[in-house]
């Protein structure tokens, strides 16, 4: 039943050797097919947080334990695998989480968001519209989104099933008597379907449009407090509101001083030490693909 | 007439001992009814089962709803049961803290069952809170506030007006007036009392302080050791105790 390491791959040989030591990612079989169970679950019932039996993994919670185990449990040998840390293809969870699954499931890796056919996030959506057939997978650190509010996890869970869902807006009332508006600007809670309110992991409010009717199947993951949920292809995702404060998403009100985008959302990079700044897109694949193209903002060389 | 609620043979036991035993009353819309008696008669065992936060034993907890009629809250599913909690119902602690969000704006707190129930318009929440803060005489500039930064009386003011937002039928009082200074809780009972006779609130007042039974309640029930002892109408259980147990605490409160 444990498949042995493909012989065929993308590598040398030397780092061949060294995969065939793993089980294909890393991950025991009957792990991944527990892990698969909870997804197709999650899948069943949009928005419902299942619990599964969470793996120790070779980093430390909070780096992405959660996606790391569900990555492992849908990838095919033929997959292609795309990380991103807020964003960006190039900073130290991706790289790292990248060259795990290439060390440990030998799969080929991209950085381009069309190619891939998994892509593992932390805290972004692609900018780049995702089609059916392609996997997202985030890292969660916290699935509970009434947790703040009611630290008993018995209590949460009889909120949920009984869909009392009061003191998710009692959050957002908050927020506006203290800030004029509402100020969560990430991890922006959402319901799904109409039933379940969901923690869309700590991505921009920027991407909560996107969750919705996305071609994309879409998978979450956190490995500490050891729950899976997920979103079908096309469901229904609502941001919450009050009718006189409707869900507006925010972005830096600038265009990027690399590629001249108007529409991506973008990192704020300080530059030197009297206060220059300057705004990047914050998903790299996206603003070098414009740059490739031709396009040039303000900083552009 | 129907009474609001209707309790009939309600016990609940802690294992080999009793918590309350064989209790019934019937309580009519409008009616205030005090339980008293000492620390450990199962005042609040008794309180807790009719409010459903506990499962009695044995024994039907009979509520007059609004939509269906008279109604077993005991074999009633749990989802109807907790909505009931937050509309027809109110429960009031006797340490604000343990029905008060200490970490949500007194807004908030007061808002919260409104927004439980569907309120989605941000004004109007923020509207009947403030109106409700007034009503128990708290100052609206303080709508932004958290309750940790209030004294123990406005926060007792506080939890009432957090209960009453939604305009339930029947209160629930575990001894509301408790840790409070004797001046803030003649305000408190005096706050109360208006309340309840304006609203039409039928009221289970659970305490050991017979001056709050002599000023707000109507009818009267005496516990000892889990049983009803005696019961009656309040001026007639206080200034005439038929049952040994109503006469020694009556004459064991001080006379100033």
């Amino acid at each position: 039943m444990n498949a042995p390491f493909r012989e065929e791959g993308p590598q040398g040989p030397a780092e061949r050797a060294e995969a065939s030591e793993y089980n294909f990612a890393y991950l025991d079989e009957q792990t991944k097919r527990m892990i698969r169970r909870a997804i197709l679950k999650g899948l069943a019932i949009p928005g419902y947080q299942v619990p599964f039996a969470s793996r120790e993994m070779p980093m430390p919670y909070g780096w992405g334990t959660g996606g790391v185990q569900v990555s492992a449990s849908v990838l095919t040998p033929d997959d292609m695998l795309k990380v991103i840390d807020q964003g960006a293809d190039d900073t130290t969870n991706a790289v790292s989480i990248r060259t795990f699954f290439e060390r440990t499931a030998g799969v080929e890796t991209t950085t381009q968001t069309s190619d891939a056919t998994i892509i593992q996030t932390r805290h972004r959506i692609p900018e780049a519209p995702l089609t059916e057939g392609q996997i997202l997978v985030y890292q969660v650190p916290i699935p509970e989104p009434l947790r703040f509010l009611e630290p008993r996890e018995s209590e949460t869970r009889k909120m949920h099933s009984l869909e009392e869902y009061g003191l998710m807006h009692v959050k957002l009332y908050e927020d506006i008597s203290r800030h004029g508006h509402i100020a969560t600007s990430y991890a922006y809670p959402v319901r799904v379907e109409g039933r379940y309110v969901m923690d869309p992991s700590p991505i921009p409010k920027f991407d909560n449009p996107k969750l919705g009717d996305m071609p994309a199947i879409q998978l979450f993951g956190a490995g500490r407090e050891q729950r899976i949920y997920a979103l079908p292809p096309y469901t229904q995702v609502v941001s919450l509101d009050f009718e006189d404060h409707p869900f507006e998403p925010s972005k830096a009100d600038h265009c990027c001083g690399l590629c001249g985008s108007a529409e991506s959302y973008l990192d704020e990079v300080i530059v030197d030490d009297s206060g220059g700044r300057m705004f990047v897109c914050s998903d790299t694949d996206y603003c070098e693909a414009r740059r490739a193209a031709g396009h040039k903002g303000a900083f552009a060389a | 007439m129907t009474p609001l609620l209707s309790v009939s043979g309600v016990s609940k036991r802690y294992g080999p001992h009793i918590g309350c035993a064989d209790v019934s009353f019937d309580l009519y819309p409008g009616e205030v009814m005090g339980i008293v008696g000492e620390s450990g008669s199962g005042k609040s065992t008794l309180l807790n089962c009719l409010a459903g936060h506990l499962p009695p034993d044995a024994g039907r907890v009979v509520f007059d709803t609004r939509s269906e009629g008279p109604k077993d809250t005991v074999t009633m599913s749990e989802p109807e049961r907790r909505m009931l909690g937050r509309t027809d119902w109110a429960f009031v602690h006797q340490h604000a803290r343990d029905g008060l969000r200490m970490g949500v704006s007194a807004g908030g707190n007061v808002g919260e069952r409104l927004m439980a129930v569907g309120a989605r318009h941000y004004g109007d929440i923020r509207g009947k809170a403030t109106d409700w803060l007034e009503r128990v005489e708290i100052d609206a500039a303080r709508v932004d506030d958290r309750p940790t930064t209030f004294s123990g009386g406005m926060q007792q003011r506080l939890q009432i007006a957090r209960n009453l937002v939604t305009g339930p039928r029947l209160v629930f009082m575990d001894e509301p007036t408790g840790g409070l200074d004797v001046s803030v809780q003649a305000r408190l009972l005096d706050l109360l009392r208006g309340l309840v006779r304006d609203m039409g609130l039928a009221a289970i007042i659970v305490t050991h302080d017979l001056a709050v039974v002599r000023l707000l309640a109507d009818r009267l029930m005496v516990m000892k050791d889990g049983h009803v002892v005696e019961t009656g109408l309040t001026d007639q259980v206080l200034d005439d105790p038929q049952h040994a147990y109503s006469q020694l605490l009556v004459s064991s409160v001080l006379q100033v």
